[in-house]
């Protein structure tokens, strides 16, 4: 387990990260958390020229609160996350499906920034973001840009920042009033999920007046439950959700590998989607 | 003087002495072991599982930075044999040429082909990929039915076939008659997974050469030492009195590590070439293609028996993958599991017929139960089928077939005599802890209410045989060394005592509780206990570490050998006394005269005397030290009830274990808190085959469960808090009583865990489900008998 050679850089500011990462282009990677990028370098699964350890750049790291917008760092650990007071109260969804990341080494370590940039379907956070409709800010050469986090999960860890970009913070819409559940599917604890739904269902008078349903692991992206979230406009009782939760699975094009098929999958996703709609809606 | 000892330390749960330095790492796991000068050796392995090598050079490596020498497997094979099996388990047993490194033909994926020896492990691995080999594919044989058919590909085609051996057992009435008369049979077949044994400690081997004087001293992360140093002067041609094997603390085996490797011969063989010391550690992916793997086994099993539930008879038909070469105990691993199949029951009839077949993939051998967890499984779980046939519950059809408490000694349908147990103690203990009828009640209701999430209940009443083994015995199975196991014990000038012993630990405790028996029969203090093992020099002579046997054989050697301490002692004592030998008392480590209380000597004292030899008697050879072997007559056989209650949520297979019970009767028991970690090991392991783990094969024969994210291995977050308790009905075949738990859990668990999955299930029409069972086979198998 000893990885490929390559050259390696710490630099103290975005705008160092930003140069170091130009230079190198295509062939450099960024270092946060090293919870993905670690064992694909041991694995020889990857073999960057350079790897920029952004560990030491100054304002990445903590949660603040911009009016309606929570922003948090892009080196926010998981741990961190989870025990910040702002997000609990804010972005309930984002907690609750932190928690479930793994387990309690990789959380310590983890970034909510690294696993968002990695693009890995199957991780869960991902899913939750696009749920959340959160922005993505990403700095490069040319000055800073908001990424929706729909146009940012662009195919199977591949996302839409630059080869000369740095993600340098993940700005969440505060959801107070919403209710939220995220159901994750998984054989062992710290493993990816076959399936995870996240949901997030707004209640007006007894009736969902909004839901939104991420979907973990579900393609080559993390997809949003269209079909679903359409239909549940207007939910009153679990029968309604349980019809709505029939075409979570619509659209969607999930992979076959040892711990299901892709008809399994789509069977885990209705089932999911029903259950947690109605535990963010807290129906029977 | 003082009274020395006030409470026995056997039945104690003291904590374990070494765990220290093993917690702490503060100790020397091979891979710590530095030497001056020392290289560190990587190995490139095929990565294909069949192929026949065309070309390989390995010079390019040797323009890499650091590189001080590669070498391919031609370039080894000069002066190196092939590497051992030391169980040919029949006469016409096709045995397979095995080198330690593939020289013209690979024959599984990880099979070894060439080696790097570098100046530091990062130059070695880089240099792996500058070597060059081209490969002629040939096809991997990978399903054992099709391996035995006659146009069949090859994986040794200089013999012919795939078939190793078929190993035939036929006892008491002939089956077929059996079958005729029977009410009801039930025929199932049954896939026994391979599973990846996961050590915590990988291998690692350190050679360190002393050319002047043609010395070797070899460590490795190995359960056995002693049969290692015979087997590696056999194939390096090594003189054995020049190679001394250390195992250092090691971490962990399961069976793994009771193995002669191509890596600790290579590792030599180069050590020897370059005259420099060597080390090679594998990685954790390094190690699932090439550190042997378990189980993997298609059973076939038929049951007879009348519609009172009474079983006439057995009939078994293994076929076993040995994968690509037979390695130390590879064919008889079905063999261990072969007088196990009857289990707890009487019947009149068993046959039972083992084929080992070759595969292309990774050898197979001995993994924690070695053919008895297979072999529970199969009886536990047929059971449970003609249960369910004739409408009886299942406990009901077990009590109605089990031994007796009052009928032991029984011989077996089988040939095995088990000499004590008592399975409606451990049964009804088991049954009340866990509220049996209380579940099934709450599961009755749950089926008529057709809940979505279903309730199962497995029963697992098990035996096992421990205690490797009586040596007579193995040569009647053709094993090709013996079974005994040697203690020594020397009491130093200061009253200290180490006890050395034959046995190699790797995480079990036998610091703890050879201290333990020593000091309860010396009567001196735990802390005054110190346990050598594991050096060829400081512990010449030993049998190692496997199969439960340490406590059972190698644990009354220590007995025995405290003993003769003693009874050496008595002598000296009775000469300091002036009383005669029979006038002696000796208690709590005192040496006392009968009737003058006053006139008493310590084991201590006695020691010192004995060291300093001013005062011993005339004639007397000044040593208190004693050594002793045991040669056992019999195995022993733990037995127990493990009972376990599953949820099954239907809509998505998901299994949840709701509680665990087992009442496990490992006999006398030495340390309660070591027997109670034993137990819980086992049952992680036991379920973990059960539900999670599964080395998956693509149809090229690559493993594609290759490393620790596809191969599931559970933690503590994914079982339930065990209820562990325990009868102890003492063992009649050794002075300690003691049965032996390495195994126990392993092997009583996976059945009960399957049985209560198929339990929840069977109302909806599963009578199976294939391991592990994973949530999507649960699903699958639902939607298949709805359907």
């Amino acid at each position: 387990m000893i990885p490929p050679a390559f050259e390696y850089a710490r630099p103290t500011s975005v705008e160092e990260a930003v140069r170091a990462l130009a230079e190198v282009g295509e062939d450099a990677k960024v270092l946060a958390g090293g919870q993905s990028l670690l064992p694909l370098l041991r694995l020889r699964l990857a073999f960057p020229e350079l790897v920029v350890d952004v560990g030491r750049v100054p304002g990445l790291r903590g949660v603040r609160e911009e009016g309606d917008t929570l922003v948090v760092g892009a080196m926010t650990t998981h741990h961190e996350v989870i025990r910040d007071p702002l997000v609990r109260r804010h972005a309930g969804l984002l907690a609750a499906a932190t928690e479930t990341v793994a387990d309690p080494a990789v959380r310590h370590r983890g970034t909510l920034g690294g696993s968002l940039a990695h693009a890995d379907p199957a991780g869960d956070l991902p899913a939750v973001v696009l749920a959340l409709d959160a922005e993505l800010i990403a700095v490069g050469p040319r000055g800073r840009r908001a990424i929706p986090a729909r146009e940012f999960f662009v195919d199977y860890l591949q996302s839409a920042l630059g080869p000369d970009e740095l993600l340098v913070e993940v700005r969440v819409p505060k959801t107070d009033g919403w209710g939220f559940h995220y159901e994750k599917f998984h054989r062992v604890a710290q493993a990816w999920a076959i399936v995870g739904v996240a949901a997030l269902v707004r209640r007006d008078d007894g009736h969902i007046a909004e839901a939104r349903v991420g979907l973990t692991n579900m393609g080559a992206t993390p997809l949003r439950a269209a079909a679903t979230e359409e239909a549940l406009t207007g939910s009153g009782d679990g029968q309604d959700v349980a019809r709505a939760a029939e075409s979570a699975a619509v659209g969607t094009q999930p992979s076959q590998d040892l711990s299901g098929s892709p008809e399994y999958r789509a069977h885990l996703a209705r089932v999911l989607t029903r259950r947690a709609v109605l535990a963010a809606a807290g129906m029977e | 003087m003082t009274e020395q000892i006030v409470e026995p330390e056997v039945g104690r749960s003291r904590p374990r002495k070494e765990d220290a330095r093993l917690l702490t790492g503060q100790t020397n796991w091979t891979d710590n072991i530095d030497a001056a000068g020392m290289l560190h050796l990587a190995v490139l392995r095929s990565p294909m599982a069949h192929a026949r090598i065309d070309r390989i050079d390995v010079s390019p490596a040797l323009e890499r930075p650091g590189v001080v020498a590669a070498f391919s497997g031609g370039d080894l094979a000069e002066g190196m044999g092939s590497l051992p099996c030391a169980w040919p388990v029949t006469e016409d047993i096709v045995l397979p040429d095995h080198p330690p490194i593939a020289v013209d033909e690979v024959r599984y994926a990880g099979d070894p082909v060439a080696v790097v020896v570098a100046r530091d492990q990062y130059a070695a691995a880089d240099a792996l990929e500058a070597i060059e080999v081209d490969y002629e594919p040939l096809p991997p044989v990978l399903d054992l039915e099709a391996a035995l058919q006659p146009e069949a590909p090859l994986v040794h085609s200089d013999k012919g076939t795939n078939r190793c051996y078929d190993w035939p057992l036929k006892t008491g009435e002939d089956f077929d008659a059996v079958r005729e008369r029977a009410e009801v049979t039930v025929k199932r077949r049954y896939h026994q997974q391979r599973l990846i044994p996961n050590a915590m400690e990988p291998r690692a081997v350190v050679v360190t050469p002393l050319a002047a004087s043609g010395e070797y001293t070899l460590y490795s992360s190995t359960q056995i030492p002693h049969i290692l140093r015979i087997m590696l002067a056999v194939v390096t041609g090594i003189p054995e009195h020049k190679l001394r094997v250390i195992a250092p603390d090691v971490g962990g085996g399961f069976g793994s590590k009771l193995q002669v490797y191509g890596e600790e011969a290579i590792t030599l063989a180069v050590a020897r070439r370059i005259g420099r010391p060597v080390k090679w550690t594998e990685s954790r992916s390094e190690g699932y293609l090439a550190t042997h793997h378990g189980r993997g086994m298609i059973q076939d099993v038929e049951i007879a028996a009348t519609s009172e539930g009474k079983l006439l008879g057995l009939k078994v038909d293994l076929l076993v993958d040995m994968g690509a070469y037979l390695m130390l105990v590879t064919p008889g691993i079905p063999i261990l599991g072969a007088f196990m199949y009857p289990g707890i029951y009487k019947m009149g009839s068993y046959e039972l017929n083992v084929t080992g077949v070759f595969t292309t993939r990774t050898p197979t051998d001995a993994y924690r139960g070695a053919g008895r967890p297979e072999a529970t499984y199969a009886i536990e779980r047929i059971m449970d089928e003609l249960a369910a046939e004739l409408g009886l519950d299942p406990v009901e059809l077990r009590r109605r077939n089990w031994i007796g408490h009052e009928e032991f000694p029984y011989t077996s349908i089988a040939g095995l005599t088990y000499d004590s147990g008592n399975y409606e103690a451990a049964t009804e203990k088991a049954l009340s802890l866990f509220g049996y009828d209380k579940l099934r009640a709450e599961q009755m209701d749950r089926n008529d209410r057709g809940d979505t999430v279903r309730l199962g209940i497995g029963v697992s009443t098990y035996t096992e045989m421990c205690g490797l083994a009586p040596s007579r015995v193995l040569r009647d199975l053709r094993y090709a060394a013996g079974g005994w196991e040697s203690a020594s014990i020397r009491m130093l000038p200061t009253g200290k005592v180490e006890v050395v012993t034959g046995t190699s630990p790797h995480g079990q405790g036998h610091v703890t509780c050879w201290s333990q028996i020593a000091a309860d029969v010396l009567g001196v203090p735990f802390d005054d206990v110190e346990v050598i093992h594991g050096d060829t020099r400081a512990a010449p002579q030993g049998m190692d570490t496997y199969g439960s046997r340490s406590l059972v054989v190698g644990g009354t050697a220590v007995h025995h050998a405290a003993l003769k301490v003693v009874e050496k002692a008595r002598k000296v004592a009775a000469h300091l006394l002036e009383a005669s030998e029979q006038d002696l008392e000796f208690a709590g480590g005192v040496f006392s005269v009968k009737g003058s209380p006053d006139a008493r000597r310590t084991i201590q004292e006695v020691a010192f005397e004995t060291f300093t030899a001013h005062d011993v008697p005339d004639g007397l050879v000044p040593s208190i030290n004693a050594g002793h072997m045991v040669d056992p007559d019999n195995f022993s056989y733990p037995h127990g009830t493990h009972l376990c209650a599953v949820e099954v949520d239907t809509e998505t297979g998901r299994t949840h274990i709701r509680s665990y019970v087992c009442v496990d009767d490992v006999g006398r028991v030495v340390n309660p808190m070591i027997v109670e970690g034993q137990v819980h090991g086992g049952l992680a392991q036991g379920i973990a085959q059960a539900l999670y783990e599964e080395a998956v094969y693509d149809d090229e024969g690559n493993l594609v469960s290759g490393t620790m994210a596809d191969y599931l291995v559970p933690s503590a977050a994914d079982l339930p808090d065990f209820v562990t308790d325990r009868t102890e009905t003492p063992a009649t075949s050794n002075p300690l009583g003691v049965k032996g738990v390495g195994e126990a859990g392993t092997i009583a668990s996976t059945p009960a865990v399957v049985g209560a999955i198929v339990d929840a299930l069977r109302p909806l029409g599963v009578r199976d489900i294939r391991m592990p069972c994973t949530p999507e086979r649960v699903w699958k198998a639902i939607e298949e008998a709805s359907s």
